[in-house]
């Protein structure tokens, strides 16, 4: 019960993955600007997206990891939080496109000239400002997770019926952002961005910065989602996963706790998709697509939850494995993914860092 | 629609000549009355090659009193400018099409109706008709039709009468009325000759006239009322008689009632059908989830099997629509549940107790069975044909028309969900399945094979899924995504419903899908659903465990 009241130093599990990150954080910088483009160790633009994608999958699966490996909500719609972040992000860099769009507009985006809009809509507003855009990034995921968490806790609806709700909701938001008449784009999202704070999107240089800059995120949320788990608040949540009602019947509020964990990680969930929408270049509203959720989970399944960087190592290897897949055997994929759900969830049910030795992971 | 007629009466013609011919071999004598009967026939309608338009209105005349079989083709023929003499043997023949761009024309027997062969434009003389030619023309197809054994036909051809009138055809009509039985048809001459009326000058008959046509709901009844109280551009009224206007402006009211009335009617029969989709895709769910328990997100793949295996049955009975369907439906539920028995004893029994990781795996295999798909089928949609009798609409009036295959939907939904019913309440199965999910050690203990009870049931709910998929295969494309599309749905009617509850399951889809097609029109098909969607989600914090919540002991073991 101890294990996670460890320093940092003493969890060596956690200490791996931060020097990972911050090798990360230093060396895709180095490997892609130092090294000459010719030699082995040089670092390709491509597979420095791919790094900077992973580890905002990363971040999300320690988002889902918190909240169903610690606290025993299975969200099957984090994709909505992760998706809403990418849109504040992407109407900021929608707005910092300017008169360089297709239409030349000065302010209104290529879509709302084309749906013959006059003036922008009152909620994007503000989001020419970076800080402004940052905040909703955070905020707008807040929101939706506080009304839709404050509704389902507090009237007790768990498990199973909890899962189809989130799902629910993200399907419900999907529909709404395939309309057009939503002001977000539509079918097509959003797309073409230019830059980000002055700095120039198709530069490698932003590039990397952005890769490093994801790194630092994972690393802060990793040890924010630790410092959590760690304290007196995190042992009241692990008690209501193994035992609601009695948690309750000793006096916690059950539901106040499962209310904030739930924001903490819809927050991250959003931070994640902000980070990866500049880096992927586009914004659509099949993100909020039901499977997306559910495949986060599966990484986490796979991964291990509840060890937090379990999670984050699921989220890579199963991406890993479908980048690799799609790219050469593209039939086998969804059969590989599927027999993946179905064997860890049957025979690895603590996932991978189930086969870690507790003696190695911890001493 | 012409050449179907020619068609069949072709192939009518062929059998009763064959007929004939047997007649002839065995009695050895042709048949003297017929045959002079036919000749007659030619002869008249080779008169019509040389004579005046006058004398041509004489030969249509005597044609239509000769009760000759031929006559009406012959006429419609004429009427279209279908009827020609060919010049080398002075024979009448009428011509399949005599569109400009043909540089020749393919001839038909005006006795027999089959082909004769193909003659170039030049060889041909064209019969021809004027104005006045083509009213008594119309007025003498008009008479054969109305005077058909057919209601259909008879119904069609007031209908055509109506679109233009005149002495000659109201004067059929009145003839028509006195005799007509079919309801139908005459509520159609009704209208007619009210309509007529209308236009009189007597008021009494005016009067009564807009009495009648208060209870039409044609929309050119409609247009027609409101011209009369149309004001003129002086702001003078139109109709001068201001009894006429008040009776027309109470029957435009009486009709814009009975419109309204009958579009409520529609609304509802639509929210009905969608509704019982939303059931059938969802009860299949509410045993697997609602009795045991297991949340089987490969439900849709399910569905999914169940839809190509009709196209496979389709595919394997070619010629046979029809059957094919009633064939696919036992297929289906065969494939299906077979695939559920096989996936409850190889995944799902490892899982009982721990529904989120039920979902997980399930989810994995519904992946799978997308991609099997793909890789059998290729990720291409599959066309699966709609049999006759379930296309086409039931007309109950101008205001309702009901489709068929809605009507098809929510009967096959009524009766697959009184067949589950019958199954858990009248069957050794269903007890078993009712003990198994009320209490597993004493149904064990009193001797019940529960692992065996849980592989059937699963099957049981894996098969109606099937089931569904035959119906789905019929209103939507059948691909490997068809299952996505539903899952979602399927799982919110369980949860609307309540549970275990099956009729929570019927009530919830049904109210269900009334509720979205009434916000329909107000909304937009999308938002609707959304709006649906987030109802729900309100609706599960009030009542979390849904319509109709389980009590007692069983409601523990669930969730």
């Amino acid at each position: 019960m101890n294990e996670d009241r460890r320093s940092i130093v003493e969890d060596r599990g956690g200490f791996a993955f931060l020097a990972l990150l911050a090798a990360a954080a230093i060396l895709v910088p180095v490997l892609n600007r130092a090294v000459p483009a010719g030699s082995p160790l040089h670092l390709s633009t491509y597979a420095l997206t791919l790094i900077g994608k992973y580890m905002c999958y990363a971040m999300l699966a320690l988002a889902v990891d918190l909240i169903w490996g610690y606290c025993g909500i299975l969200s099957l719609g984090h994709a909505a939080f992760f998706s809403l972040g990418g849109y504040a992000m992407g109407m900021y860099l929608m707005r910092q496109i300017g008169p360089r769009g297709v239409y030349g507009d000065p302010v209104l985006p290529d879509f709302m000239v084309f749906l013959n809009w006059k003036s922008l809509p009152w909620f994007w507003l503000g989001f020419d400002r970076f800080w402004f855009a940052l905040a909703m990034m955070a905020l707008v995921p807040a929101l939706l997770a506080l009304i839709f968490g404050w509704l389902a806790f507090r009237s007790r609806v768990t498990g199973v019926y909890l899962s189809i709700m989130t799902q629910a909701l993200s399907y419900a938001l999907m529909l709404a952002f395939f309309r057009n008449d939503m002001g977000f784009g539509g079918n097509n999202g959003f797309t073409d961005f230019k830059d980000l704070l002055g700095f120039d999107l198709h530069e490698d240089g932003t590039r990397v910065a952005l890769v490093s800059a994801t790194a630092v995120a994972l690393a802060l949320s990793f040890l924010a989602c630790r410092a959590i788990v760690a304290s007196r608040a995190g042992r009241v949540i692990r008690a209501i996963r193994d035992a609601e009602s009695r948690t309750r019947f000793l006096g916690y509020r059950v539901e106040s706790y499962k209310l904030w964990i739930f924001i903490f990680s819809a927050v991250i969930a959003g931070a994640a998709g902000a980070l990866y929408v500049p880096q992927v270049g586009i914004i659509n509203p099949s993100e909020f697509a039901p499977i997306n959720s559910i495949e986060v989970v599966i990484w986490v399944a796979v991964g291990g939850r509840g060890t937090l960087y379990g999670a984050a190592a699921g989220a890579v290897l199963v991406n890993y494995a479908k980048t690799f897949f799609t790219g050469a055997l593209p039939e086998v994929w969804l059969y590989a993914l599927g027999a993946l759900f179905v064997l860890v969830t049957l025979f690895l049910p603590r996932g991978l860092m189930g086969l870690v030795p507790a003696g190695v992971r911890a001493e | 629609m012409r050449q179907d007629e020619l068609r069949t009466s072709n192939f009518e013609v062929r059998s009763s000549w064959l007929l004939a011919l047997l007649l002839v071999a065995v009695v050895g004598v042709p048949h003297a009355g017929a045959q002079s009967a036919d000749e007659r026939f030619l002869a008249t309608l080779g008169e019509l090659r040389e004579a005046s338009f006058p004398d041509k209105e004489a030969i249509v005349e005597r044609l239509s009193g000769t009760n000759h079989p031929r006559v009406r083709s012959a006429l419609t023929a004429f009427l279209d400018d279908r009827l020609y003499s060919r010049v080398s043997d002075q024979k009448i023949f009428i011509v399949k099409s005599s569109d400009d761009s043909l540089s020749s024309l393919e001839l038909i027997d005006p006795l027999s109706l089959q082909d004769a062969g193909s003659s170039a434009r030049d060889g041909l003389d064209k019969i021809g008709t004027n104005n006045r030619l083509r009213k008594v023309l119309k007025t003498a197809v008009a008479r054969f039709d109305l005077s058909s054994a057919d209601p259909a036909v008879r119904l069609a051809a007031v209908t055509e009468v109506l679109r233009s009138l005149d002495d000659a055809t109201i004067a059929l009509l009145r003839q028509r009325f006195g005799v007509e039985t079919d309801a139908g048809v005459k509520a159609e001459i009704d209208t007619g000759l009210a309509l007529v009326a209308l236009d009189g000058s007597d008021r009494k008959s005016r009067l009564d006239a807009i009495a009648a046509l208060a209870r039409k709901l044609r929309p050119e009844v409609r247009n027609r009322l409101a011209s009369l109280i149309e004001t003129s551009s002086d702001g003078s009224f139109v109709e001068q008689d201001e009894g006429v206007r008040r009776a027309a402006a109470d029957a435009m009211r009486s009709i814009d009632r009975w419109r309204t009335f009958y579009s409520g009617i529609e609304t509802l029969f639509f929210g009905l059908s969608l509704g019982s989709v939303l059931v059938l895709v969802a009860i299949g769910l509410a045993i697997t989830f609602g009795v045991m328990g297991v949340i089987n997100m490969a439900h849709g793949e399910l569905m999914m099997l169940g839809a190509y295996t009709t196209y496979v049955v389709q595919l394997a009975m070619p010629g046979h629509i029809g059957v094919s369907i009633l064939v696919a439906i036992p297929a289906a539920f065969l494939v299906a549940g077979g695939a559920g028995v096989i996936l409850e004893r190889t995944i799902i029994r490892f899982l009982y107790g721990r529904p989120l990781e039920t979902l997980l795996a399930t989810f994995g295999v519904s992946l799978v069975l997308q991609q099997l798909v793909r890789s059998v089928f290729s990720a291409n949609n599959r066309s699966v044909e709609t049999p006759a009798f379930m296309s086409g609409t039931l007309q109950f009036n101008e205001a309702l028309a009901l489709t068929y295959n809605r009507m098809y939907i929510v009967v096959f939904t009524l009766t697959v969900f009184a067949i589950l019913l019958a199954v858990l309440k009248r069957t050794r199965l269903g007890l078993d399945i009712r003990a198994v999910s009320q209490n597993r050690a004493m149904a064990r203990a009193m001797g019940v094979r529960s692992e065996w009870v849980d592989a059937l049931t699963f099957g049981l709910g894996a098969g109606i899924a099937g089931v569904a998929g035959v119906a789905l295969s019929q209103l939507t494309n059948v691909g490997p995504n068809l299952g996505q599309a539903y899952i979602i749905d399927s799982f919110m009617v369980v949860v609307f419903g309540g549970v275990g509850n099956l009729w929570g399951t019927m009530i919830g889809g049904l109210s269900m899908g009334i509720v979205n097609q009434l916000l329909e029109p107000y909304a937009g098909a999308v938002l609707a659903k959304i709006l649906v969607l987030i109802a729900l989600i309100m609706f599960i914090q009030r009542r979390p465990r849904g319509l109709f919540p389980q009590t007692g002991r069983a409601a523990e073991g669930v969730s």
